[in-house]
């Protein structure tokens, strides 16, 4: 609590305990026993004063320097006419006495602001230290020594050392020392990273095992934290629809159940409907009812908790918007090659011939690509065990369109595809694996087949079922690569669509075919944000992956994913769905109660009670219930 | 430019919004925004006239909560 709340919460405990007493001496009846019947209500009036004016002096106050600006309608100056108004029944002849109302209606509404003020600072604490993230300095030597300073005031090229159990504070490359890195805070995975001399590494990490040298190649504020930051609190910029109706709605309500307040208290009494007293208590009442202040303040923060739980996942959401369109998802289109797919390729199958042995045939294999750069010849030689001595490769040949024929330890090896095969008269039994298939010969011998392929990542499956219990009706894949090889990545991750052999603005295309096709559901693409922003940009809600430090995915997609799991799709609509749920929950609770308070205040049901519950009571619940969307771990 | 500035005992939403709104009819405010959350006021318009914007802003903030204090 701060000195400000803790002030008034004494000064509102001191008002309860006076008006415990006082409620306590009407309910025996001994004030009426001391004063006579007659007297007892002004005695009554002049007593509860007290409680009320000591826990509302500052309302009062407000509303009177309010009135006096000319800025009517808000929250103090209805809750003041309402409760003096309360008071004033006491000089109406023909009514019973409202003034222990009038001073609880206070009582009651200041509890209610001040469990609200407190709530709101809770919230307000839990989201900022949820992006505590932030580093305070960086360590830098100066002349010989070893200074703290702001990471803002080191330059690109500086080098800063990163002591065990501290935070990276800037994007850098590793100069010296070996650790382990710990992303969680980034990234929602637990398993650290390792960070060797070479390597990038990342602002907002926490160094665990060693000192490490850092070569800064970012500027403070275009850091990874900073930018993270930024984005998370610039989030609540981008208001989402049911926001912007919240804030619409806010702007009519008030005047709209002021005016029905005016019309209750004076047409029906003018029109001899009753006694004044009655319908001036009923308009009274709907006072008390007229601030929105519980969808307000529970509509925004529970976006707001829903966007802070899922920076805590590693899933970075641009804005409110975003959020609840991600809600109404039904169409999720991936990219394949980096998003369901790492990206690299790698030997997925060795196929060696009757009397061959595998590491034998990745030996040959390797020795015959050993000097070529292509990705494919590279991932040879990364499966290959033993390294290939180069210095026994005699002659080595390419031939174009075909592979390469080299002489290695007395042997003549080729390697490459059915042509080469065909072109020097080799029987080769074509393998029916998927992917890039490499036939090695040695000495006019066919020995087999390497095959490669871009791995699949390990939870894509699983990804892409959650992404159905999810409640998405169909997953789509686009990519460039053959038809053969996309269909068995699709079949085996069990995605419902597949478009292969696409140019990049293709790609645009099909998302555009698919945005005019599906009329209900919003459509979700999620790529890796290198050469598809495009595609991110032109989507409903565009999710770039493994964006850790790529500054054009942070800047095409709408949500980012920090690492490269695409389980976190799931988990991403999974927070929008929940967050969206306590929305309306908060939206229909707080709106029904208010409509039902104020149909019973018309119909002289409901007195100040209930719509003093109505008020700050729902206030309190909706804040509540809007806290939990901060809540992301189990999802 | 675009500047922002923490405030101080921002407590009421509805009242934030109405901050907003006013903030932005202010000649010389590109746009400005408050969030509520973070309690934030960003606030872009030219370099030189921030002076003269923060104190119309103050008073606005003023008028609509009274403890609230843009901090700078």
């Amino acid at each position: 609590m701060t000195k400000k709340q803790k002030r008034w919460r004494n000064r509102i405990i001191v008002a309860l305990i006076i008006f415990a007493a006082i409620f306590t001496g009407e309910l025996t009846g001994a004030i009426e026993h001391a004063f006579g019947e007659k007297d007892a209500l002004y005695v009554e009036f002049a007593l509860f004063l007290i409680p009320y004016l000591i826990a509302g002096y500052d309302v009062l106050a407000e509303a009177g320097r309010n009135i006096l600006k000319g800025h009517g309608l808000d929250e103090n100056f209805l809750m003041s006419v309402a409760t003096i108004g309360a008071f004033a029944l006491v000089f109406f002849p023909d009514s019973g006495p409202h003034t222990a109302e009038g001073a609880a209606v206070m009582l009651f509404y200041q509890v209610g602001e001040l469990f609200q003020s407190y709530a709101v600072g809770k919230s307000r604490q839990s989201i900022s230290d949820m992006m505590d993230i932030m580093p305070e300095f960086a360590n830098v030597m100066r002349n010989g020594q070893l200074v703290q300073v702001d990471p803002n005031d080191v330059a690109v090229g500086d080098e800063i050392i990163v002591k065990p159990g501290e935070r990276v504070p800037l994007d850098g490359t590793v100069i010296a020392g070996r650790s382990q890195l710990d992303t969680s805070a980034l990234t929602g995975e637990s398993v650290p990273r390792s960070a060797h001399p070479g390597e990038e590494v990342i602002s907002g990490c926490i160094n665990l095992n060693d000192t490490l040298t850092v070569r800064v190649t970012k500027p403070y504020e275009d850091s990874t934290v900073s930018r993270i930051l930024e984005l998370v609190e610039n989030a609540a910029d981008k208001k989402a629809q049911t926001e912007s109706f919240i804030t619409r709605f806010a702007r009519y309500y008030t005047p709209i159940v002021v005016g029905l307040a005016a019309m209750i208290a004076i047409l029906p009494p003018l029109l001899g409907a009753g006694p004044w007293a009655d319908w001036v208590l009923r308009g009274l009442t709907f006072l008390v009812v007229s601030c929105p202040c519980a969808l307000v303040i529970s509509v925004p923060l529970s976006f707001f908790g829903g966007i802070g739980g899922a920076s805590k996942l590693g899933i970075l959401i641009k804005g409110s918007n975003y959020l609840e369109a991600l809600s109404q998802v039904d169409t999720v289109v991936f990219d394949k090659t980096g998003t369901l797919t790492s990206g690299t390729f790698e030997v997925t199958t060795v196929a060696p011939s009757a009397s061959v042995s595998s590491e034998q045939l990745l030996q040959w294999a390797a020795a015959a690509e050993a000097f070529s750069t292509h990705p494919i010849a590279q991932s040879i030689s990364r499966a290959c065990a033993a390294p290939i001595d180069a210095a026994k490769i005699t002659e080595s040949s390419d031939i174009p369109g075909q592979g390469v024929r080299v002489c290695y330890e007395d042997d003549v090896i080729l390697a490459g595809n059915g042509r080469l095969m065909d072109e020097n008269g080799i029987p080769y039994t074509p393998s029916d694996f998927v992917g890039t298939q490499v036939h090695v010969a040695v000495n006019g011998q066919f020995a087999g087949t390497v095959v490669i392929g871009d791995v699949v990542k390990p939870d894509a499956k699983e990804a892409v079922s959650a992404l159905y219990r999810a409640g998405v009706r169909t997953t789509v894949m686009l990519t460039g690569d053959q038809t053969s090889v996309a269909n068995a990545v699709a079949a085996d991750l069990g995605i419902a669509e597949v478009r292969a052999e696409l140019l990049p603005h293709e790609k645009v295309e099909q998302v555009e075919a698919l945005l005019e096709h599906d009329g209900a559901g919003k459509v979700a693409f999620v790529g890796d944000g290198i050469n598809d922003a495009p595609v991110l940009m032109r989507a409903d809600v565009g999710i770039a992956m493994g964006a850790m430090g790529s500054d054009a995915a942070i800047e095409a997609a709408d949500i980012v994913l920090m690492d490269d799991r695409p389980t976190q799709i799931a988990r991403a609509i999974k927070v929008a769905h929940k967050t969206m749920r306590i929305v309306w929950q908060n939206i229909v609770f707080a709106l029904g109660i208010k409509f039902a308070v104020l149909i019973l205040a018309a119909l002289g049901i409901a007195n100040m009670w209930m719509a003093v519950f109505a008020d700050v009571g729902v206030a309190v619940i909706a804040i509540l219930n809007a806290m939990r969307a901060m809540r992301t771990k189990g999802l | 430019m675009k500047r922002s500035y923490k405030l101080q005992d921002l407590d009421c939403a509805n009242c934030a919004s109405k901050m907003e709104c006013d903030i932005q009819k202010l000649p010389g405010v590109d746009s400005a925004r408050i969030s509520f959350m973070t309690s934030k006021l960003t606030i872009e318009a030219d370099a030189d006239e921030f002076d003269r914007l923060l104190d119309e802003a103050q008073s606005i903030c003023s008028r609509y909560e009274k403890d609230c204090v843009i901090l700078h």
